[in-house]
């Protein structure tokens, strides 16, 4: 069967005046129609540019070196400019982290939902108009005439994010990606947000890439998750299974860290060390020196992202199953 | 939007009154109206009675209310050299400096913006950095060199366009305008291409950095996110927002394009206000001095409001604290 989405050995660089710095380096998954994954990992992991890449809207000076990002059976990377703009917003929209950044501040919302549907469909103003309301009730907003014509700086965070959620689903994507969509609210609103996107992408059938550096937010909305590390992809499974199961170490320090997850009186798990910036990722498996179970292979061989079948899922760590062996 | 403008008309009272104050004060410690008015011959006794008699005596500030009484009625004093109302002398030479700065203003705003879009988008392409290169050296070079350089090479060398003087005048009311008469118009080019060669290149820089800002923000790439054509994102999202800080600059660096006219208009011989404000100088006219400060003061507060009202307009977030 044919996947909705297909990402095949994606390595993005940034052309610095130093040399390229690779930032993602061969990431692969594949997501069907109306499923929910899940992007983890810290700052810099390159969760972030991959999520982009796939729109092809990496920023200055980053470039998709190799690999192919195939979707509805076209070749994202290699689409022309008037080709990937149709896409854009059409069949794979974005939602951004900070929806106080992401609304033109001197556009009305009408405008700024009009506009996008103007860019994908041969609509009259009124029919674009009348599919805006009707989509602004699909996100539950009050009163959504008076919101045409209201401004951004006029209505809260949150309800501006169900205005950029509202823009998301207007043309009717079949891929929806989030970029950290609730880190910039308050806890209460982050909830109703996360609600709001599960129920939408399960009522419109929409697969949803949910880019996250919090666990818990994965674990409430998606059914995969894939675990990045140094623009690597290091654990890639259901979500379930990952996230009670963990194989890889640095999930498993990566789960331990959460509060209440151990002993609640103890002091908070941490994994020793900073992940490496870009320019010295270390030789081997890049997350060795911050292992507790380092082996003399792991400092100069990288481990490949193999499948477990007794596990559902793909690892990338010279232990292997071997983990399971171990208590942490 | 009417509480706006009423709150803006009153600032406009206050800066006057307060350019007034500065007016009169200068007015009051430079020059001798007396010795003005009566040769050496009239002596001392009967100076003291014309001075009494013309209160020039009286307290400072009782002086002060009088000139402020008679300056609202439109009297600040006769021009002592013109012997005429210093009012009315500036009134007739400030058609010329309004012509001038007003088609230096058009090629201002005609160049700079889509120059200054077109840097911005393209900021690595060859022009764009010609354009930059150039825009340095435009605002490094002085007013009155770039005018001796138009007038050698387009007037001396070439003898294309003219290189003084405001040439045939259509009179509309008492307005003299050199704008309807293609005579007028070409005497009208070299002194607005020498007095818009500063801030042109400052407002080609000024909307490339602010439009390049802009293109990195949040939104713009939220747009991008969106599908839209790329000239609706350029001319639309990005330059709407850009427009915020060129106007606010923009309305104050008019006011000193007016004062720049000083230069311009003395290489270029042109009878307009800082024709007017140089002689004044040299013949120690006080009242016309004043009457030139007076008249200027009311022009930057006019444009100003014009400008704060035009910005109420682009940006949604200032209309509505104009509202309540």
């Amino acid at each position: 069967m044919q996947h909705l989405l297909q990402l095949e050995d994606v390595v993005i660089r940034f052309a610095l005046r130093f040399g390229d710095l690779t930032a993602v380096d061969g990431v692969s998954f594949a997501l069907d129609k109306g499923q929910r994954l899940g992007l983890v990992g810290e700052s810099g992991a390159g969760k972030s540019v991959t999520g982009f890449s796939i729109i092809n809207l990496i920023s200055k000076p980053g470039y998709i070196a190799s690999g192919r990002i195939l979707f509805e059976g076209r070749d994202l990377a290699h689409l022309d400019e008037e080709e990937m703009r149709d896409i854009r917003g059409n069949r794979i929209s974005m939602i951004f982290q900070d929806p106080m950044m992401t609304l033109n501040p001197v556009l009305t919302i009408g405008e700024q939902m009009v506009e996008t549907l103007l860019a994908h469909r041969k609509f009259t103003e009124d029919e674009c108009r009348d599919r805006a309301l009707e989509t602004l009730r699909k996100v539950h907003i009050p009163s959504p005439e008076k919101r045409l014509s209201q401004y951004p700086h006029e209505l809260s965070g949150g309800m501006r994010q169900r205005i950029v959620i509202a823009i998301a689903l207007l043309a009717d994507p079949a891929l929806i990606i989030a970029d950290e969509p609730s880190t910039a609210l308050d806890v209460t609103i982050q909830a109703e947000i996360l609600d709001l996107l599960l129920e939408l992408c399960e009522s419109e059938k929409t697969a949803l890439i949910l880019i996250t550096h919090d666990l818990a937010v994965v674990s409430q909305v998606t059914e995969t998750i894939a675990v990045m590390y140094a623009g690597k992809i290091v654990e890639l499974g259901s979500t379930e299974a990952v996230i009670h199961t963990p194989m890889h170490p640095y999930t498993r320090g990566l789960i331990n860290a959460l509060p209440g997850s151990v002993h609640s009186e103890r002091r908070l798990n941490q994994i020793p060390g900073m992940m490496p910036s870009l320019m010295t990722i270390p030789p081997g498996c890049s997350f060795h020196p911050r292992c507790e179970y380092r082996m003399e292979v792991c400092r100069h061989q990288v481990p490949d992202l193999r499948y477990y079948e007794s596990f559902g899922r793909e690892v990338a760590c010279h232990l292997g199953e071997g983990l399971f062996g171990r208590s942490s | 939007m009417f509480a706006f403008t009423v709150r803006r008309i009153i600032q406009g009272v206050f800066v006057m009154l307060v350019i007034s104050f500065l007016c009169f004060t200068i007015q009051h410690q430079i020059g001798d109206p007396v010795r003005d008015i009566v040769g050496i011959s009239v002596s001392a006794d009967e100076r003291e009675a014309l001075r009494d008699k013309m209160g020039l005596n009286d307290p400072f500030f009782t002086q002060y209310v009088r000139f402020l009484g008679k300056a609202v009625q439109g009297d600040v004093g006769m021009s002592f050299f013109f012997k005429r109302p210093a009012l009315q002398v500036i009134l007739s030479k400030a058609p010329a400096t309004l012509e001038l700065v007003f088609v230096s203003s058009l090629i201002i705003i005609f160049l700079s913006v889509p120059l200054g879009i077109y840097c911005a988008i393209n900021p690595r392409s060859i022009l764009s950095r010609i354009i930059m290169g150039l825009s340095i050296v435009g605002v490094s070079i002085p007013v009155f060199l770039t005018a001796i350089m138009l007038i050698y090479i387009f007037s001396v060398e070439l003898r294309w366009l003219p290189s003084f003087g405001r040439g045939q005048l259509v009179y509309i009311g008492g307005w003299g305008s050199g704008l309807l008469s293609l005579n007028g118009l070409k005497h009208l080019i070299l002194p607005s291409i020498a007095l818009s060669s500063i801030m042109l290149p400052l407002f080609i820089r000024l909307i490339r950095s602010q439009m390049m800002e802009v293109l990195e923000t949040d939104y713009i790439k939220f747009a991008w996110a969106k599908g839209l054509h790329k000239k609706r994102i350029w001319y639309v999202h990005a330059f709407k927002n850009t427009l915020l800080p060129v106007i606010t600059v923009g309305g104050v660096q008019i006011g000193t394009m007016i004062a720049f006219t000083i230069l311009t208009e003395t290489v270029f011989q042109w009878q307009g206000l800082g024709f007017l404000f140089i002689e004044a100088v040299e013949r120690a006219d006080t009242t016309l001095l004043v009457a030139y400060l007076m008249v200027v003061g009311i022009i930057f507060v006019v444009v100003n409001t014009i400008v704060d009202i035009i910005y109420g307009l682009v940006n949604p977030m200032v209309r509505i604290q104009g509202s309540q």
